[in-house]
Order: structure tokens, then C-alpha cells, then sequence
């Protein structure tokens, strides 16, 4: 069984992140740059599969130069080899466009499954599994607690806001992993020197037949018209427990008019 | 008034708290025409609520296949509606399946879609919070119609009373709409307390609580404000509480009027989901940790001294 995992390189969640003031996009010098941490998830259970079924596992980006550096810490996981799309027309793509380049680079791929993350942690639409699904023509299962591949029959549980659902499709389908799924590896030394060594190759609009007008901001179908920074929420008051902690606090929901 | 499209969220015969704030919002963009989508007969019990909301008509498409398959079914059957009813505006809920069914519905009409909005504007500007709520995004669509997923708890759903006119969807679902087969749904025991995202009040946990049986305190204090409970990633982690309650970037999205964090230190990522909380109270031991830079009001104190003291002298004062 052949496996796509979409890994999507995000600015580090944990640091301060901006918008460029020139284009609106995400300002990419300004914080270390990541790896979705779902996408770890997806990768691990890719790797997971491949050692039970057999068959390749292929990391797909779509992003800049400095992507590449994500695309050889996935591989250092254990993925055989990657493909990275990579065109100065791509910058400033909406997800609908964005799905367009990944369906077609998809195509070029024809895995039996694609795993992505349930959601990234930049953009937070967590809608690319169901757009790459619809523009595929292919079944997507979303938000997996667990996956289990039976032959064609891919099964997995996702939590609800009820309690959970068991869903199925046959292959080919993509399935979107939640970061409950398992617990991603580490990579090893050998892994790190491993990844070093395996293919990348990078594709270009032309080389998957795309219109650069459809794409990049040229082709966005929404647009950022401003942002700014919210003003920082002010600290207010702070009362230290000598004992009576508990009754200020209380005071305090008073005064709110919450009790 | 050109209609603006609702897509209800329902679940256990009920209307979601964030249909009626979609509702409110609707009437600002045109006139609200509320979709149900689910399986035969589930418009019945929802048609009064939403007409209660000023849901001037209500489009009913009822099949057994929209409850039996994933979201693309319902895409499906809404892609066709948007073509017939040509809305100035689609609003659906930012909740797990709204996210899925806009970005579906995104594709099948190849439009723009606003994703996780906390405002639209009449013109059709949304307004949107990213980056754990540090940054304010205005944003518009520039192809096709405005498309917005709707942050729950974004607004205050007000009455508006109508008799609604209802309009029956003739619903055809084709095969390719149908690959992704729900073959079991299982209902968990759920508590009375009200949903986490749709809470006016959330008492969330953390690392600091130190236990799962400790967390019947997070839940005392909760239940005698009316509050949902949340919990820091730390918290679900460690097992203190079940994962589908965690506040946060990986976890739900909180806006209520009151978020209490007991044993919480207020990374980054747990404020990602309650940032934007109207008042934040804190209670941790150590007085440098970083949920205090944002706190309404805060008790520098141990939460098991504290958060008892504060039970109690609520039950005194009620
Ligand atoms: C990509 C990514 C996504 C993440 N997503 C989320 C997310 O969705 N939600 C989330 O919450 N985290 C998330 N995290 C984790 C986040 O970075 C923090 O690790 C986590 O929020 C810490 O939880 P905590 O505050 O409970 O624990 P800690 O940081 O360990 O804080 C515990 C606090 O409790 C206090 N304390 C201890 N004992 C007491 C006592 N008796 N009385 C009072 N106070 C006490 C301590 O002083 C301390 O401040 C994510 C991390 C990453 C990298
Ligand atoms: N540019 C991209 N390149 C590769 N994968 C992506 C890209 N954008 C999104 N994805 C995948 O889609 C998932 C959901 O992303 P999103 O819909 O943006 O929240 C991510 O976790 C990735 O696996």
C-alpha cells in the first residue's frame, strides 16, 4: 500500500507569530519555522502502516525554499522519499487554491491513501482532507483517534461531540489524523543521516499543467484587506493567598455579577 | 432582501446554541433562511426555535443518507440549494463538521470561504482572530459569494420572532457523495453541564490539579456557577480529564463571558483557546506564571486552599 502524508511547515506555534506588513501572508523570518505538529502524527502512523503492510511512504509540501528543511526532518521518520512543490507564483495561495496544486500533485503521486493532520496550527480552516477529497473524487475520513487497514477497507474512529463514530471507505482515500492517534518518534541518528540521502524531488506549476493566474495571489479567492495586532489583554488585579484568597475571588465574581 | 443561508447545527433533536447566533448575525446580512439537513424527521423539532430566532423560512432536506455518511452528502445537497436560492451570504457553525461541509462546498462552487469568522460585515468583510488571538484579520471574499464558518460564542443570539415559510428540498445524493459510510455512532454518557464552546462560563484544570479525582473540585465550582469544565493539554494528557474537553490550540476553542483557570501556567497554546474570553480569572501558586499577564483578576495561591474557600462562600452567598 503506497501513502502520501501531507506535512505542511507552519511557523512555531509556541513563538510569537506575525503577518507580513507588505502582503498579509504569514511572516516566515519571524518565527522558527515547523512542521505542523499533526502532521508528525500522520507521518508516524504512515510509518506505522508501512511497517505492517508494506509498500512507500512519500512526504508532499507545498511551501518555499525553506520548506526543504521540514521535508528532511519528515524523512528522518522514516518516509522513503518526498516531493515538494515549489513555485515563486504560489505565494499567497488560499486554501481553495492550495488544494488545487496538492489534488494535482495527488494525481502525479496515485497513492492507495493520503494522511494529512486534522488541522494546522497557522491556518486552523481544516478543510484541506475534504477539499483534496472532492476535488479527487475520493472518500475522506476525518479527525481519526485510530485507523485500522484492512486490504481496500480503511476504518477509523473519530471523537464527536456525543461520543464517537466508526467510519469506513475503500481506497483510495485520504484520512486526516487527530493528535490523540499515537505518539510520534523520535528520529534516530541513523534516521537523521538516513534522510539525508533519500530523493526529493521539487515540482513546478508548469510540471503539473497549472495556470499560475489560478493560483498564488493572482488567483486567491479571498483576500486579506488589513490585520493588526490585538491589543494585549491588560493584567488586572492580583491578590496573593494569606487566607483569604478564596473569598477575594469571590468578591471579584460579585463584582462581575457572576455570583 | 436576498436570503442568507443558515446550515443548522443540531444534535439530539435540539438547535445549537451557534444556530441562533448565525441566526442574529443572518438578519444583519438579509433575511435568515435556516437549512436543516438530517435524516427524516428531524426538521419537526427544530422548526419553532429557529423561527423564534427570525428564521424567515427553513429549507428541510431530510434523507437517511445525510445522517449516514460524512459531510458530503450534505455539501452535496447544500451546493445545489445555493444555485436555486442564489443567497447573498452561507453561514455555517466553525465546528468540526461545518468546517468540513464549507470547505467542501468551497470547492463544489469554487468560491472563497472566511474560515473561523467572529464577524461579517454587511459588506461582506469578516473579521477574524489567528495566531492564538494575537492578530485581527479583516478579510473579504473575492470570488463567489461570502462563505463564513462562525466561531461559536462570537455573539449574543437575540429573539426575533416569525412565522417562517418551510420549503422541502428535493434531495438526490449521487453515489460519489457516498464513500465515506458511518457504520457506528456511539453516544457517550454525557454530564448536564452545558457544551464546552457553547458555555457563557468554563472552569478548565490543569497540570496543577494534580489528579483526576482532584478534578471533582474543577467540577464543584463549575457546576455552582452553571459552567462547563475545561482542561489544559498537560491535564488530558497526564488522564486527569477526557481529551475532547482540552482548551486550546490542538483542542476547543472558548470564548465565554467568564473563563476560570485553576492550576493552569497559560502557554501559549492553552491561551490560543480562551484568549479571547471576556473575563479571565487564575488561581496558581506561582506568581510569575504567565496566565497572570492576562487574568482579569488573579489569586496567587494553592488552588486547594483556595478554590474550597471560594465553594464555600459561594453556597453562602446564593
Ligand atoms: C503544537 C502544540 C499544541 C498544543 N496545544 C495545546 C492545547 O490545545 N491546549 C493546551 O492547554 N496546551 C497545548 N499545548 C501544550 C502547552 O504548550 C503547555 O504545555 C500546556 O498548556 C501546559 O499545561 P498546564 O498549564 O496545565 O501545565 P504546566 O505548564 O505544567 O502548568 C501547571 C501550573 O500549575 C501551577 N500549580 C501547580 N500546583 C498548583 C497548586 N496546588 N495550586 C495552584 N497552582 C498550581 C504551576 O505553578 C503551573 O503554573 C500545545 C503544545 C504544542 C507544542
Ligand atoms: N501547503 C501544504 N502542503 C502540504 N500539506 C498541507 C498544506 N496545507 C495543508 N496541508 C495539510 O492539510 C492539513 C490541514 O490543514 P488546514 O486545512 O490548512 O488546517 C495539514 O495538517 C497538512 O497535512
Amino acid at each position: 500500500m503506497d501513502i502520501v502524508v501531507l506535512v505542511k511547515q507552519v511557523p512555531d506555534s509556541g513563538a510569537e507569530r506575525r503577518l507580513s506588513d507588505a502582503d498579509h501572508t504569514v511572516d516566515r523570518a519571524s518565527a522558527g519555522n515547523v512542521i505542523n505538529e499533526m502532521d508528525d502524527y500522520a507521518i508516524e502512523e504512515a510509518v506505522r502502516l508501512q511497517e505492517a503492510h508494506g509498500g512507500e511512504v512519500t512526504i508532499l509540501t507545498m511551501g518555499p525554499e525553506r520548506a526543504a528543511e521540514s521535508i528532511r526532518k519528515a524523512l528522518s521518520m522514516g518516509p522513503d522519499k518526498a516531493v515538494h512543490v515549489l513555485d515563486d507564483a504560489l505565494a499567497g495561495s488560499c486554501a481553495v487554491g492550495t488544494s488545487l496544486v496538492l489534488a494535482a500533485a495527488l494525481k502525479t503521486l496515485n497513492p492507495d491513501l493520503v494522511l494529512c493532520g486534522a488541522e494546522s496550527t497557522d491556518g486552523r480552516v481544516a478543510a484541506m482532507p475534504h477539499m483534496l477529497a472532492e476535488r479527487l473524487g475520493i472518500a475522506a475520513l476525518t479527525g481519526a483517534r485510530k485507523l485500522t487497514v484492512d486490504g481496500q477497507t480503511v476504518t477509523i474512529e473519530r471523537q464527536t461531540e456525543a461520543g464517537y463514530e466508526v467510519v469506513t471507505a475503500t481506497t483510495p482515500a485520504v484520512v486526516s489524523v487527530w493528535d490523540t492517534i499515537n505518539e510520534p518518534r523520535y528520529p534516530t541518528f541513523k534516521g537523521i543521516l538516513a534522510a539525508k540521502k533519500k530523493p526529493v524531488s521539487t515540482l513546478s506549476l508548469a510540471d503539473l499543467g497549472i495556470d499560475p493566474a489560478q493560483v498564488g495571489f493572482a488567483g486567491a479567492s479571498s483576500a486579506v484587506l488589513e490585520h493588526r495586532q490585538r491589543p494585549p489583554r491588560t493584567a488586572g488585579q492580583k491578590v496573593v493567598d494569606e487566607g483569604q484568597g478564596g473569598k477575594a475571588l469571590v468578591d471579584f465574581l460579585a463584582s462581575e455579577k457572576f455570583v | 432582501m436576498a436570503e442568507v443561508l443558515v446550515v443548522v447545527e443540531h444534535g439530539g433533536g435540539a438547535v445549537k446554541k451557534v444556530t441562533l447566533e448565525m441566526l442574529t448575525l443572518a438578519r444583519e446580512l438579509g433575511e435568515p433562511a435556516a437549512v436543516v439537513l438530517g435524516e427524516p424527521g428531524t426538521a419537526a423539532a427544530l422548526t419553532d426555535r429557529l423561527a423564534e430566532f427570525g428564521a424567515a423560512k427553513v429549507y428541510v432536506a431530510e434523507h437517511e443518507d445525510l445522517a449516514g455518511y460524512l459531510v458530503a452528502p450534505k455539501a452535496s445537497v447544500l451546493a445545489e440549494l445555493v444555485r436555486q436560492a442564489s443567497p447573498a451570504a452561507v453561514l455555517l457553525g466553525a465546528t468540526q463538521e461545518g468546517k468540513e461541509i464549507a470547505g467542501r462546498l468551497a470547492i463544489k462552487l469554487d468560491n472563497g470561504l472566511l474560515a473561523d469568522v467572529s464577524a461579517l460585515a454587511p459588506d461582506g468583510t469578516a473579521t477574524q482572530s489567528i495566531f492564538a488571538g494575537s492578530t485581527i484579520v479583516t478579510s473579504k471574499v473575492t470570488r463567489g459569494l461570502p462563505l463564513a464558518t462562525l466561531r461559536p460564542n462570537s455573539l449574543t443570539p437575540t429573539p426575533s420572532p416569525v412565522t417562517p415559510t418551510v420549503s422541502t428540498v428535493e434531495v438526490s445524493i449521487p453515489e460519489s457523495a457516498k464513500l465515506a459510510r458511518v457504520v457506528e455512532r456511539v453516544a457517550e454518557p454525557k454530564s448536564a453541564r452545558p457544551e464546552l464552546t457553547e458555555a457563557s462560563v468554563v472552569v478548565s484544570g490543569g497540570r496543577g490539579v494534580g489528579s483526576a479525582e482532584n478534578f471533582a473540585l474543577v467540577e464543584e465550582l463549575a457546576d455552582l456557577l452553571g459552567g462547563a469544565v475545561g482542561a489544559s493539554r498537560a491535564a488530558t494528557d497526564a488522564g486527569f480529564y477526557p481529551h475532547q474537553y482540552q482548551v486550546g490550540q490542538t483542542g476547543k476553542t472558548v470564548s465565554p463571558q467568564l473563563y476560570i483557570a485553576l492550576g493552569i501556567s497559560g502557554a501559549i497554546q492553552h491561551r490560543a483557546g480562551m484568549q479571547t474570553s471576556k473575563t479571565i480569572v487564575a488561581v496558581n501558586k506561582d506568581p510569575e506564571a504567565p496566565i497572570f499577564e492576562l487574568a482579569d483578576f488573579g489569586v496567587v495561591g494553592d488552588l486547594f486552599k483556595v478554590v474550597p474557600q471560594a465553594i464555600e462562600e459561594i453556597r453562602k452567598r446564593q
